[in-house]
């Protein structure tokens, strides 16, 4: 049997591990989720595999935001510990390679979602990859501490493209789930960077703690939550949904308000002592999810 | 005489096609099935 020799040296091709790793697979699972709730909320359901076809795409137009996001900065996450070590800064992969895994995704997921469900989810869909990777990731975020504001309206698209595939058309209902997400996710990222600012800081993203200082950031975050909690009640006396959610919303809504609060009446700038600012970024998670399982557990106590 | 980095090259090269044919298998399974709903066949 002759044995293949390698007249020249070929370049090593990137583990398919690394290509998962830059759909930032640990971010996604929040847009899996309310994608899938704004699925489960709409009156009418579509065939199991047409929805789950749904969330797929949903998932996969994440997973190529976070591949172009990551293409993007690679010299930023190069100078930031928390992402030093991805595949592209971490010297696993050439930058080609993820560009064009990221586009080819993004096409992917978007015509798939078409052929699936329907144009105007896909439409959605499209839309919200191509906000996050050049209004959020190229525009907004080297360039304003207002990025996380504007820029969380790509985070909120998927309950909106969820309810989209299954009914076809926009109702009032998703638009309150998108603007819920949308007024979420300034207090979520600023808890964050308030105890990662150095972080940001090193590698020169104009996040709010960075530009406008620590106790700013703390009264933003307060101020933001007052429309976030209105918001994520207002379904309920609209008569969008019924006590069951209205209740739990109001419920979490406070507890969010609490600790946002608790944020605001804290003074340490000491990163390891932030323990308000921890605690209400933990809650903000399990926040979103609570607040979305409890729509579609009051859509289906309501059948 | 093929030398350790022409291997990994080569095990890398073998799993990308591997996971590439299942998630290609997954495709051609999941198109079916998405056809099958469009249709509207009951089974």
């Amino acid at each position: 049997m002759p044995t293949l020799e390698l007249t020249k040296p070929a370049a090593l091709p990137a583990d398919w591990r690394d290509f998962l790793a830059l759909t930032k697979p640990r971010v996604m699972y929040l847009v899996v989720f309310t994608g899938l709730c704004g699925l489960l909320a709409a009156p009418t359901l579509p065939p199991l595999v047409l929805g789950l076809t749904a969330i797929l795409c949903i998932a996969l137009g994440a997973g190529a935001c976070g591949a172009l996001n990551q293409w993007y900065e690679v010299d930023v996450d190069a100078k930031m510990r928390r992402t030093a070590k991805r595949p592209l800064p971490g010297g696993r992969m050439d930058p080609q390679s993820a560009l064009h895994f990221g586009v080819g995704l993004a096409a992917f997921s978007v015509l798939l979602m078409g052929l699936a469900t329907n144009w105007l989810a896909a439409l959605l869909l499209m839309a919200s990859i191509l906000f996050y990777v050049f209004i959020y990731t190229v525009w907004l975020k080297p360039r304003t501490a207002q990025n996380i504001v504007i820029g969380g309206a790509a985070g909120a698209f998927p309950p909106l493209i969820g309810w989209v595939a299954a009914t076809g058309s926009v109702a009032a209902l998703p638009l309150l789930l998108f603007a819920i997400i949308f007024l979420w996710t300034p207090p979520h990222f600023w808890a964050l960077s308030l105890f990662v600012r150095s972080d940001y800081a090193a590698a020169g993203i104009p996040m709010l703690p960075v530009v406008a200082g620590i106790e700013s950031t703390r009264r933003h975050i307060f101020i933001y939550t007052l429309p976030m909690a209105a918001a994520a009640v207002a379904p309920w006396p609209l008569g969008l949904t019924g006590a069951v959610y209205g209740v739990c919303a109001a419920v979490l809504s406070f507890v969010f308000l609490v600790l946002a609060a608790r944020v605001a009446a804290s003074r340490t700038a000491d990163p390891a002592k932030m323990d308000a600012e921890k605690h209400l970024f933990a809650f903000s998670v399990f926040y979103l999810f609570a607040l979305f399982a409890v729509l579609v557990a009051d859509r289906f106590l309501a059948w | 005489m093929v030398s350790d980095d022409d291997e990994l090259i080569r095990k890398r090269q073998r799993e990308r096609a591997r996971v590439t044919a299942l998630l290609l298998g997954a495709f051609v399974v999941l198109m079916f099935f998405i056809t099958i709903a469009k249709t509207g066949v009951n089974w």
